[in-house]
């Protein structure tokens, strides 16, 4: 099943939905996935590198590479890839503004 | 032996290493510490997907499913009855006198430790290939474990590259759950596959049933390939160009490749626990040094694919061996080695054909472009690091401080291999007289509040 973004489920798909926001914007995503396959199913990226030009998604999914950061919005960053997406979650792809 | 007086042992890692350890700790009537960066046991071979996910462990690991099952129900019963304490969702960020830093869900607490058996297994081992730093590039490892942990596909039209055993099972794991993979690339020639023979002769039921797993990939299979570079847009990865076994230039369309050549061991924690490295130069890496079961001095043991590449099989018997030791050394009755010694020759001498047959591509890294990334975290290109080394005289770690390769966040996981061949095609050298980049404390990124709350 395609999905809008990069990800595409090909098994464990009637799980129940649950929403969180990305930058502002309610997403719906499945009970169980982490914040890197909720954010993916509905984009291409996770956030833009701070060296380069390029956007980043991920790479090695087991925490190692910390390629998968975002925020939240009260400021923490969080590993995507380990990070278990749930109900209401408000993240970032870029830093807050203002720190608390 | 009552409680207040047994040793406290600390296993890291609990994947098959580790719960083999733990488990034959428990037999001598020990209560072992398992710390694991999981949420559920299992390591990255045996994980586990969340609660509410349906798939059977024979969907999930297929010919291993019960090596599998049988790992998750000891582990989840010795826990369950108390004899073992599980830290769950946890990492050992550092360690200095008999004093574990870890880094949990509630900041980060310090526990002491009488024996500590490392069992951090090991990651996939890549190398830079030009635009690789663009999204849609990942591990295999990361495909098999969106595959296994969340029932996805990480693209919608896949390309792996690289070579050894990973290659072709994530291959095989993707087309049978239905991805749409173009091509598999394997930079190992079948000449240089086939020098692995007799090694992998050691286990021809393994054998055969990788020969099988290729057989599935069909002609997406191309062995003896030189991949030239990946091409992006704005959404991420956009295709593949490299050339065939014949020379022949070909341009695959694809939004997400997967790389890796075999495996690294995770050595960070061992290197601050002051274990001595040497460079292997099968495995073409650092790893380090034990004597025949794990021991590595100063009551720490070693045991699974961050010590010795064996796979899961390997690493069962190796956290059976790390275990024995330790209860030598605390005058416990230890169960007996030789049977275990032995099938772990065997599992070497296959291991070690594996390594033959799917090498590190030593002569594609050399050949890099100036422009193109070694570092992903910090963007270093190569030309920085040849410059480094020019500076440095081709050593890691004065071409670490020069460059910054190898001290971004993955703390040169992901880079250090690439960046020593580099170092050393300019020096003039062999990769090991380049040295290994030192382990730093926290292995880990931590937040700042982790530590604040600790105090």
């Amino acid at each position: 099943m395609n999905t809008a973004g990069r990800i595409v489920r090909l098994a464990e798909r009637d799980r129940a939905e649950v929403h969180f926001f990305l930058d502002g914007e309610m997403r719906a995503a499945l009970a169980g996935d982490t914040v890197l396959t909720a954010t993916l199913a509905s984009g291409h990226a996770l956030r833009w590198s701070e060296f380069g030009p390029e956007r980043r998604a991920g790479f090695c999914l087991m925490g190692a590479c910390q390629d998968c950061w975002l925020w939240q919005e009260e400021g923490p960053r969080l590993r995507a890839c380990s990070t278990p997406v749930t109900e209401g979650m408000r993240l970032r792809t870029t830093p807050p503004e203002s720190w608390p | 032996m009552t409680e207040t007086s047994s040793p406290r042992i600390v296993i890291v890692g609990a994947g098959p290493a580790g719960i083999r350890a733990a488990a034959t700790l428990v037999e001598a009537g020990l209560q072992p510490v398992v710390i694991d960066e999981g949420h559920r046991a299992g390591g990255q071979i045996y994980r586990l997907p969340p609660d509410g996910f349906i798939r059977t462990p024979e969907q999930l690991y297929g010919s291993e499913a019960a090596k599998a099952r049988a790992l998750h129900e000891l582990f989840d019963r010795l826990a369950k009855e108390g004899r073992l304490i599980h830290c769950a969702a946890s990492s050992v960020i550092a360690m200095h006198e008999g004093r574990l830093h870890v880094l949990g869900e509630s900041g980060v607490q310090v526990t002491s430790y009488d024996r500590l058996i490392l069992a951090t297994g090991a990651s996939d081992r890549v190398a830079p290939v030009p635009g690789w730093q663009n999204a849609g590039v990942y591990s295999l490892g990361a495909a098999q474990i969106a595959l296994k942990a969340q029932g996805v596909a990480l693209g919608r039209r896949i390309v792996l590259i690289g070579s050894g055993p990973l290659l072709t099972l994530v291959g095989a794991q993707l087309v049978k759950a239905g991805a749409d993979v173009a091509a598999v690339l394997d930079t190992s020639s079948w000449r240089q596959q086939m020098r692995g023979l007799w090694g992998l002769a050691a286990r021809p039921v393994v054998a055969l049933r990788g020969l099988a797993l290729r057989a599935r990939l069909g002609r997406r299979y191309h062995a003896g390939v030189t991949l030239e570079r990946i091409e992006a847009d704005e959404q991420g990865v956009a295709a593949l160009c490299w050339r065939d076994a014949g020379g022949r230039q070909c341009h695959t369309s694809c939004d997400m490749i997967g790389m890796g050549w075999h495996l690294r061991a995770e050595t960070h924690l061992a290197d601050l626990a002051g274990c001595a490295f040497g460079y292997d130069e099968q495995w073409q890496q650092w790893l380090p040094k034990t004597d025949e079961m794990g021991r590595a001095g100063n009551g720490v043991y070693l045991a699974g694919d961050g010590l010795r590449l064996l796979g899961a099989d390997g690493a069962e018997i190796a956290g059976r061996l790390a275990a024995a030791a330790c209860l030598a050394d605390l005058g416990y009755q230890a169960p007996v080695a030789s049977a275990d010694l032995r099938k772990r020759a065997r599992v070497e001498r296959f291991a070690r054909g594996l390594a033959r047959a799917f090498p590190w591509p030593a002569a594609m890294v050399r050949a890099l472009p100036d422009e193109a990334i070694v570092c992903r975290c910090e963007s270093v290109s190569v030309a920085a690091v040849r410059e480094g080394a020019d500076l440095g005289s081709g050593e890691a770690n004065r071409v670490k401080s020069l460059s910054r390769v190898g001290m971004g966040r993955c703390q040169g996981r992901y880079c250090q291999l690439g960046a020593v061949e580099l170092i050393a095609a300019q020096a003039g050298c062999a990769p090991d007289a380049v040295g290994r980049f030192r382990g730093q404390a926290p292995v880990r990124p931590a937040p700042i509040g982790a530590f604040l709350r600790e105090g």
